[in-house]
């Protein structure tokens, strides 16, 4: 979560300017990261602002717009609201269904391609989950329920990803059928248009998946999986980033790690500040991080370790930036597309599951809209950072992007508007989307300008 | 022009020195009622660069995907350090130390030097992939090889130069212990510094013992590098012989009408072997 950007660059750096930040000069290099190149806090910090400037700046702008939306929402909502803890904590869970469905998009945006089943994939996976724990009836172990309905998921995605990558329909028309297919489904397994299915915090194993988003960590523990956690993160981000050091391999100044562990830190400070304070009555204490935290950023550092480290990630990245490459090196398209497509439906209906139990446990058929789960989870990634055309991206910016749409989505529900708030809810994500699409495309005509191609 | 019948001791064709690297006999291809390659023999002899020309149309490209297994010949021979081969796929021209080097290149823009050097082939640690090592080979490839214009190895090949991403494409063929590199049309797209740049690379390769086949148009650039000249008429192998029995303009006359003076290219040693 740190603020400068380590992705592939685009847009046309002012060349002869970074050109004097280093001690070669190559004409027709202008936009390399500037943790190449700098070896000193104060080039790099130079060379960052260069390139945030030519409006190349990674996660910059998507964290000034979760600021903005928050100042913005804390000054228009009545009674200032938008920014006390209950409220926060709120935004969290819900943004952290847009979030897993962000990353899960994420992986198919990599591959130039996209899926517009993952909102009924997602709600179809997790009622599913639910429908086998229930007790008079299949009664499966939580595990079990969470397992096969990611299964199910996977399947759903591998016979997507079948139809797109080896019969070559086009991915938006498999995925389009996907959606209205389980839109339908969903209905039917929940029992016609008033069927629902729930999970009841009473039943212990019920319990799991309802603690799910609506589960609280005890304030100590919070604080000493905290400790522990950007402990090991930071301690495993200095020690690789020094050991390539070490080999004269290319890695960022020392102080800049430093400064990038000493956000993660701070923001998890800030989040389990937030979370331990007290938002409950006089009567009740409400006081936790919800554990679905600690479940998005597992989900986040499985989706990073697999898209950048190893040969799937690779070849995802490859394929989504030049396929005839990709095809030339031996990499077999057809499968690693199977196989990002069953991922992506496979974490989608963990998102369902999560969706399920921040709704406090129930599934209806009014719980969420499957389009606009879609269009939200699209927008999230995209307006995280996540090109629309392949080829660039990360799973971090699916979940900064889903913050970014959470906040947007509870901040119009504060605002008391009456009849105007559900046209809100679609106008205004409608609206950033199109504005980060623009931004994608109009860097990306840049880059084309540079290479000359 | 009288330079083809010359000197008949000069230079020896395949003779002497032993095997070529690569010799093809016989190597017919067609597709449906085009028929692309009629009986091309050639040689592509270790340590020397062969320049393949031809007019558009000539088969250039159909020669070169069949030595780099994405054709298959329907009639021939292929002898690879003189044993008879089947080259039917792609990996089986790798295996063989056969490498490649398209005219588009093909490299992904999004990955960096050192992803685009090693896509396919990535080195693995604990099933996670061994970007310290790789990284380690990918920048001593590039330095034997001088490339050392790229300011940072981990610089996406979008931010590249045309020369650089050119001599990345050539870094990568060379880098799995390639015997044979095809180099299709490698200065097309490049500026004068640039093409001096790539030029120069083509030679360090034949210095270090590879044989070097490069297809180009440019006449300036085949009499720059070439050892050895070999020119495709309609699907033909009109002429092959060292680049020194040729000059310009009877190259030009084989490419366009298959003959120079108006007679045949004659070999300067003897048997070539005719199909």
């Amino acid at each position: 979560m740190t603020a400068e950007a380590s992705e592939t660059p685009t847009g046309s750096a002012d060349g002869s300017t970074v050109a004097n930040l280093t001690a070669t000069s190559t004409a027709g290099s202008a936009d390399v990261p500037p943790e190449l190149l700098a070896h000193s806090l104060d080039q790099y910090v130079r060379a960052w602002w260069l390139r945030v400037r030519s409006g190349n700046s990674g996660v910059l702008p998507v964290v000034f717009a979760i600021v903005l939306v928050a100042v913005v929402f804390e000054i228009i909502t009545p009674e200032h609201a938008f920014l006390r803890p209950s409220n926060l904590v709120y935004i969290f869970g819900l943004s952290t269904v847009y979030m897993v469905l962000a990353m899960a998009e994420t992986v198919v945006l990599l591959l130039g391609e996209i899926d517009l089943s993952v909102g009924a994939v997602a709600l179809f996976g997790g009622v599913i989950a639910f429908k086998l724990v229930q007790q008079p009836g299949p009664d499966w172990p939580w595990w079990a329920a969470m397992l096969a309905a990611l299964a199910c998921c996977g399947l759903i995605g591998a016979l997507q990803g079948t139809l797109t990558a080896r019969l070559k329909i086009p991915s938006f028309i498999v995925t389009l059928g996907g959606f209205l297919l389980f839109s339908g489904i969903l209905v039917v397994i929940l029992g016609g248009a008033n069927g629902t299915a729930g999970v009841n915090s009473s039943v212990p194993n019920q319990r799991v998946i309802y603690n799910l988003v609506q589960g609280l960590i005890v304030p100590v523990v919070g604080w000493v999986a905290l400790a522990v956690v950007v402990g090991a993160a930071g301690a495993a981000l200095w020690l690789r980033a020094a050991a390539r050091r070490r080999q004269g391999l290319v890695a960022p100044p020392a102080s800049v790690t430093a400064i990038r562990i000493a956000l993660v830190a701070l923001v998890g400070v800030a989040v389990v500040v937030v979370c331990n304070g007290n938002r409950g009555t006089s009567l009740v204490t409400v006081q936790g991080v919800p554990w679905v935290i600690p479940i998005v950023l597992v989900v986040l550092g499985i989706w990073t370790l697999l898209l950048q480290r190893t040969r799937f990630g690779r070849y995802v990245h490859a394929i989504g930036g030049s396929p005839e490459a990709a095809r030339r090196a031996g990499i077999s398209l057809a499968a690693i597309r199977t196989w990002a497509f069953a991922l992506c439906s496979a974490t989608a209906g963990l998102g369902g599951i999560l969706l399920g139990s921040f709704f406090f446990g129930q599934y209806s058929t009014n719980t969420a809209d499957p389009g606009q789960l879609v269009l939200y989870s699209v927008a999230a990634s995209v307006i995280g950072g996540v090109s629309l055309f392949g080829g660039r991206g990360k799973a971090i910016h699916g979940v900064l992007g889903g913050l970014l749409i959470g906040a947007i989505a509870y901040g119009v529900s504060l605002l008391n508007l009456g009849t105007l708030a559900t046209p809100l809810e679609y106008i205004l994500p409608g609206g950033v989307l199109l504005g980060a699409v623009l931004i994608d495309v109009l860097s990306r005509r840049g880059t084309g300008s540079v290479t000359g191609a | 022009m009288t330079e083809t019948n010359e000197a008949p001791d000069g230079a020896s064709g395949g003779g002497d020195a032993g095997e070529p690297l690569l010799k093809l006999r016989g190597i017919d291809k067609h597709f449906g009622p085009v028929q692309a390659l009629h009986g091309v023999n050639l040689d592509l002899p270790a340590g020397e660069v062969t320049g393949l020309c031809g007019d558009n149309g000539a088969g250039k490209s159909v020669l070169t995907r069949c030595i780099a297994g994405v054709h298959q010949p329907d009639h021939g021979q292929m002898y690879f350090e003189g044993r008879p081969v089947h080259i039917r796929s792609t990996r089986d021209a790798s295996a063989l130390g056969i490498e490649t080097v398209y005219q588009d290149l093909a490299l992904a823009d999004n990955l960096d030097i050192v992803q685009n050097m090693f896509l396919g082939r990535e080195r693995l640690r604990r099933r996670l992939l061994d970007e310290d090592s790789m990284e380690k080979q990918a920048a001593e490839t590039l330095s034997t090889l001088r490339v050392t214009t790229v300011r940072s190895i981990r610089q996406p090949v979008a931010s590249l130069s045309g020369g650089q991403r050119q001599a990345v494409a050539v870094a990568k063929a060379v880098m799995w212990n390639s015997k044979l590199v095809l180099l299709d049309e490698p200065t097309a797209a490049l500026g004068v510094v640039q093409t001096r740049t790539v030029l120069d690379l083509v030679k360090r390769l034949r210095d270090r013992g590879l044989a070097v086949m490069v297809i180009s148009h440019n006449l300036n650039d085949v009499f720059e590098v070439a050892d050895r000249i070999a020119v495709l008429y309609l699907g033909r192998m009109v002429a092959e012989g060292p680049a020194a029995d040729f000059d310009r303009q009877s190259v030009v006359e084989y490419m366009t009408t298959g003959a120079s003076s108006g007679r045949p290219f004659e070999p300067a040693g003897s048997a070539s072997g005719e199909g």
